[in-house]
């Protein structure tokens, strides 16, 4: 197995909330689809949002401890925080295109970062939203405003436009929430197809998402990971019995 | 409380809306209508184009609605700039401490602070300190400083309005602060900055005191030629005209104010286009 991040000893407090609690992961795997599950609250998307520093913004928000990716300690001080973003993609929770044409929203990223001649950024749109499997549904219509589309399509724009920057990550914060179980399993499915090239972290509060769509599952509970496993041994013989309860449906 | 009872207070509360409505609009109606009559004896293509005269018969707005043109004309921009630039700061860039909750306060007291109070400053600041004189700079200047709280509030609400997940979008792109402002969230607060825009040139359009402060003439046979030129604007014409008894001045006056009025409204009409334009790529 190839390892993307090694977290070491991960703290994240808010004013004096200790949000995360000494996060230990040796190696979240590369080229694979991890799943962070765990009750609201728990501080699984507070963890996905260290990776790429977006917690950063939040007011009163203090980190202490490792995030190792490429052997650099993103926290380290002379870390590009606006290069890291660009290496990590995100994709929200609510679909946030922005008002401008489906085209548009692609090039978004790679104009930030300097591209600008028409041809090479024509080819990364078609690319993108072949990746994300939304070329064929979208390429009379480039032109249009990216709110004319459906939820579904709109969140499979989000992740080209993730892609179109192209990460060596992507994380996904409860990226389905807000679809209904069609467009649901076509973002699922394009997970699957996206791993191969893309290390997946998703944040899910669906255990059954969690348990068809991931390699790997982090439990999340109350600010510490309790479990970290495969994603097999985790839902059918879990190491920790708070695990057991959550999967089982005892709580949360 | 049953069906009927609810539907009936629906009906009354309607009513009681359109009535508000109708008196502020007959209000409205009432005084346009006076001022046309008064003003159609009067209104010619001359009395846009002539100078003020003792002769009412000749006399005309022209160096006033120069002079007011080019006060909004050098104001607009600076003050576009300034406080759009001011709101973008307080908005996105400045810490949220209690420095920033103070000059907050302060603006927003300055917007309702009354414009002869601006006349006192921008006498003192632009025509005394600067040595600008009773000059058209002055004016202009100084109706800068009366707008800009007035900009600032409306572009600062404009920018708050845009949707915390698009900022989040370009930032999570790697686009840097100013990349995020420029390209995620001015583009969605333009309507909204426009719309503080048309308020703030409306309002300098009408403003009188603080320009008398500074020392505008009310009686000038001239253009202004340079930026420190004397000058003089419409209100300040007809302010003029309205104090003389004759009634022959006062239907001057109330030609002027109809220039004025449509002065007025094509400004707003390009502001709206403009806010239009903008709004239909959001």
């Amino acid at each position: 197995m190839e390892k993307a991040i090694r977290i070491d000893g991960l703290n994240v407090y808010y004013e004096t909330f200790h949000a995360l609690k000494n996060i230990q992961i040796e190696a979240l795997p590369a080229r694979a689809i991890t799943a962070l599950i765990g009750p609201s609250g728990c501080g699984k998307s507070t963890f996905l949002r260290t990776i790429n520093r977006m917690n950063d913004l939040v007011p009163g928000s203090r980190v202490d401890g490792k995030i190792i990716i490429n052997g650099v300690d993103i926290y380290d001080q002379q870390v590009d925080v606006e290069a890291l973003r660009k290496k990590i993609g995100m994709v929200f929770q609510q679909p946030n295109p922005f008002p401008k044409s489906i085209y548009d929203n692609i090039a978004f990223g790679p104009r930030l970062h300097g591209v600008t001649k028409k041809s090479e950024l024509d080819e990364i749109v078609e690319s993108s939203l072949r990746q994300a499997a939304l070329w064929d549904e979208v390429k009379d219509k480039l032109k249009k405003m990216a709110y004319d589309i459906s939820g579904g399509q709109q969140q499979r724009l989000c992740i080209a436009r993730a892609i179109a920057v192209n990460p060596e990550i992507l994380l996904m914060d409860e990226a389905t929430s807000a679809l209904d179980p069609i467009s649901t399993i076509k973002i699922e499915e394009l997970a699957q197809e996206l791993k191969s090239k893309y290390t997946i972290i998703m944040v899910t509060h669906n255990m059954h998402q969690a348990a068809r769509a991931s390699d790997h599952t982090g439990f999340f509970l109350n600010g510490e990971l309790v479990e970290f496993a495969t994603t097999e041994q985790l839902f059918s013989n879990p190491g920790d019995e708070r695990t057991e309860s959550y999967i089982t449906g005892r709580f949360g | 409380m049953n069906l009927k009872i609810r539907r009936a207070q629906n009906k009354m509360f309607e009513f009681l809306f359109i009535l508000a409505l109708s008196i502020a609009m007959l209000v409205l109606l009432v005084l346009l209508v006076q001022i046309v009559i008064d003003a159609l004896p009067r209104l010619s293509m001359q009395f846009v184009t002539s100078f003020p005269s003792s002769e009412p018969s000749e006399a005309g707005i022209y160096p006033a609605l120069i002079g007011t043109l080019y006060v909004i004309g050098i104001m607009t921009p600076i003050a576009f700039f300034i406080g759009t630039g001011a709101a973008i700061y307080l908005e996105e860039f400045s810490k949220k401490n209690a420095l920033n909750s103070f000059i907050q306060l302060n603006i927003r007291t300055l917007a309702g602070v009354p414009s002869i109070v601006y006349g006192i400053l921008g006498l003192t600041i632009f025509v005394r300190g600067a040595e600008f004189g009773a000059s058209l700079i002055s004016g202009a200047f100084t109706m800068t400083l009366l707008v800009l709280p007035i900009i600032i509030v409306a572009a600062q609400e404009a920018i708050r309005a845009v949707p915390r997940a698009r900022r989040e979008a370009a930032l999570a792109l790697g686009a840097t602060k100013w990349q995020t402002v420029a390209r995620a969230v001015l583009p969605s607060a333009v309507p909204g900055i426009l719309t503080g825009m048309i308020l703030a040139v409306s309002r300098a359009i009408g403003e009188t005191a603080p320009l008398i402060m500074i020392g505008a003439f009310t009686f000038v046979a001239f253009l202004p030629e340079s930026l420190t030129d004397s000058f003089t604007v419409l209100p300040i014409q007809f302010f003029n005209w309205i104090a003389r008894p004759q009634d022959e001045y006062h239907e001057l006056a109330a030609s002027g104010i109809l220039i004025l009025l449509l002065v007025l409204i094509s400004l707003n009409i390009t502001a709206v286009w403009l806010r239009n334009k903008y709004q239909k790529r959001i």
